[in-house]
């Protein structure tokens, strides 16, 4: 078994990192860099790919692979193109809940439409951080934040549903309080042929903790009371929301090259 | 893709041939008239060379994996008109600043905004140099024929791959969707981006004269780090200090302006000694070249100018023509290349021939050049 000191050794630069105290990134890199190391993927072949915001910084500079930093919303669509140009790297996008589902919810959509073979990690944490803790379209309605002093007028969106709903192979939720079933789902997503698309609800101590009155390590405890493993349950499910096998995009793509004697 | 021969085809068709032919193996798009040709034509075509051929959900996604596809070492374009190439200019600053080879063909049309689609324009020409955010060049080539497609399609993808940086095939719907004769030869030359030897670390910064880094592809273990942010040598980010900006900013400036001799490209007649120099550039420029013989052959003093490369302009001989002669812009929109142009000539020598919706008859310039001759 790998030790935590390997794993850091292997999957961690030597940088300093911008991340708040408490933040939740650090526990996304960590399941993302097991979960790449159990499933015996060579890193070598890892591109993370990832937009503008606090979760885009989780892969780009820490993460040990190569990785692509892209514009704001469009990690979905760069890595689209890695995957398409190559099919044998193992592509990774690592994606805020405003860069995902707000400013680049349309090559989200279009990601799951084509059951790209990507795996997409969108690190949730209800709003903007990064530039002070604005609404997001994953803030609950009428809950107060620094563009919505007297409440959200709008309401939030269940975003995995919406992925499964477009056509992705592989749906899933899990929070930072469950580590070991989010390490497990990264792999399956990285197993799964087709699109993967797993939420991650992750503490912002800085920007939501402060606001709440709570600390990071109560955040966590928060995820863990008000979640379920259980789809009828009152309390916010977390598990898998589908997994099924649809045609995917880059396989078809390579296999009308084949047939029309290409390569 | 076609044989070598000599063909009857569109503008467009001749681009995407040409691209083929000098190893674009990704292609991803969006349709729009005028510029759709090119990706009809690739989408039944680059898949029999091997090529990979996709339809993205808009042109903000088709220059994103374009820019992809270019580091996984793949030579990567896409083409667009006025719409698409304004959403395309966040993402083509970014391959500015991560100094991503691509191409990316705009076929434009009478703007601004819808405009009209079907129709030629050139009010794109300042937008392809200024459009994106920040301090940045960039280089672009206007063709004024089927074969100009052709082989600036081809020119395009080279200067690409040799500055590593994207570079805009400026077309008109003029030349993208007007059939004539375009020879396909059998050869055409081909450039390869710069490649690192294996103990190189630097890939975003160098000592080399022409300020070119060389570019690993992805999967080669070199756990790259490609950023839009500022960076340093080894790609990490540096958001914050004077030295890691101005290193940076200045090297891509230079990379493109001290290059300038090897870029620039113009055609060029009868111009020492002119009275007139008509300038004019894309299909316009064909009508004007009209307008010019025949002044000449009624024995006026007129010479012709043609910027084969719109960026970097070719600013000195722009300023030497207009120390000597009197000179006519002819363009097909009212504001496409005109500051650059006026900017080189003294105002009292200063002439607009400015055109909207189609291209005029000889005789229309003609007119034009005499009047500004009596």
């Amino acid at each position: 078994m790998i030790t935590a000191e390997e794993i850091r050794e292997k999957y961690v630069r030597n940088h300093p990192s911008p991340f708040c105290p408490g933040c939740g990134g650090g526990m996304v890199l960590n399941a993302m860099s097991r979960a790449v190391e159990s499933a015996g993927i060579d890193k070598k072949d890892v591109v993370a790919v990832s937009g503008i915001g606090c979760a885009a910084w989780i892969p780009s500079p820490h993460w040990r692979v190569d990785t692509l930093h892209t514009t704001h919303g469009r990690a979905v669509a760069f890595a689209s193109g890695v995957k398409i140009a190559d099919r044998d790297l193992e592509v990774m996008v690592v994606s805020g809940d405003g860069d995902c589902a707000g400013i680049g919810g349309n090559h989200l959509l279009h990601g799951a439409r084509n059951n790209i073979d990507l795996n997409v990690i969108m690190v949730n944490n209800g709003l903007y951080a990064m530039t002070g803790g604005q609404v997001a379209p994953t803030t609950e309605h009428d809950e107060k934040t620094l563009t919505t002093p007297y409440g959200n007028p709008a309401s939030s969106f269940e975003v995995a549903e919406v992925v499964k709903a477009a056509g992705a192979s592989h749906v899933a939720r899990w929070t930072t309080y469950h580590m070991k079933e989010l390490v497990k789902e990264v792999e399956k997503a990285v197993d799964t042929k087709g699109f993967s698309f797993i939420e991650v609800l992750a503490q912002c101590p800085t920007r939501k903790g402060k606001k709440e009155g709570m600390t990071g390590i109560e955040m966590l405890e928060w995820y863990k009371e008000n979640t379920s493993k259980d789809q009828d349950s009152e309390k916010m499910y977390v598990g898998t929301f589908c997994d099924v096998e649809r045609p995917e995009l880059t396989e078809e793509i390579y296999r009308q090259i084949e047939r029309l004697g290409g390569e | 893709m076609k044989d070598p021969g000599v063909y009857f085809i569109e503008g467009n068709i001749a681009c995407a041939e040409a691209a083929m032919k000098v190893g674009c193996r990704f292609y991803a798009g969006y349709p729009i008239t005028p510029a759709s040709e090119v990706m009809n034509h690739l989408s039944k075509e680059l898949p029999k060379v091997g090529g990979r051929f996709v339809q993205m959900e808009d042109e903000i996604a088709s220059i994103a994996s374009v820019i992809g596809s270019s580091w996984t070492g793949l030579k990567s374009m896409t083409a667009t008109s006025g719409p698409g190439f304004s959403l395309m200019q966040e993402n083509l600053g970014y391959a500015v600043m991560t100094e991503t080879p691509c191409v990316i063909v705009n076929v434009q049309r009478a703007g601004p905004s819808t405009g009209q689609a079907t129709k030629p324009g050139t009010g794109d020409v300042m937008q392809s140099r200024f459009g994106s955010q920040g301090d940045y060049e960039m280089i672009a080539l206007s063709p004024n024929s089927g074969q100009e497609m052709f082989d600036f399609t081809v020119r395009a993808f080279n200067l690409a791959e040799r500055y590593r940086t994207p570079v805009v095939l400026l077309a008109d719907a003029g030349v993208g969707q007007m059939r004539e004769k375009v020879k396909i030869p059998e050869d055409v030359p081909v450039k390869e981006r710069k490649r690192p030897s294996s103990n190189e670390t630097e890939f975003f910064d160098t000592d080399e004269e022409d300020h070119v880094p060389p570019m690993p592809d992805f999967g080669e273990g070199h756990e790259l780090l490609v950023t839009g942010s500022t960076h340093l040598g080894d790609g990490t980010r540096d958001t914050a200090s004077f030295s890691a900006q101005d290193n940076l900013v200045r090297r891509l400036v230079a990379k493109i302006d001290g290059n300038r001799k090897d870029i620039e490209d113009w055609e060029e007649k009868n111009v020492d000694g002119a009275d007139l120099v008509v300038v004019s550039y894309g299909s316009m420029s064909r009508p004007a070249r009209g307008a010019v013989k025949k002044a000449r052959e009624k024995g006026l003093e007129v010479g012709f100018f043609r910027p084969k490369v719109m960026w970097p302009s070719p600013e000195k001989r722009l300023r030497e023509i207009g120390e000597d002669s009197k000179v006519l812009l002819a363009e097909l929109s009212l504001r496409g290349y005109r500051i650059e142009v006026e900017r080189c000539v003294d105002s009292d020598k200063f002439y607009v021939y400015d055109r909207l919706n189609s291209l005029p008859t000889i005789d229309e310039v003609y007119q034009k050049i005499e009047e500004v001759l009596s």
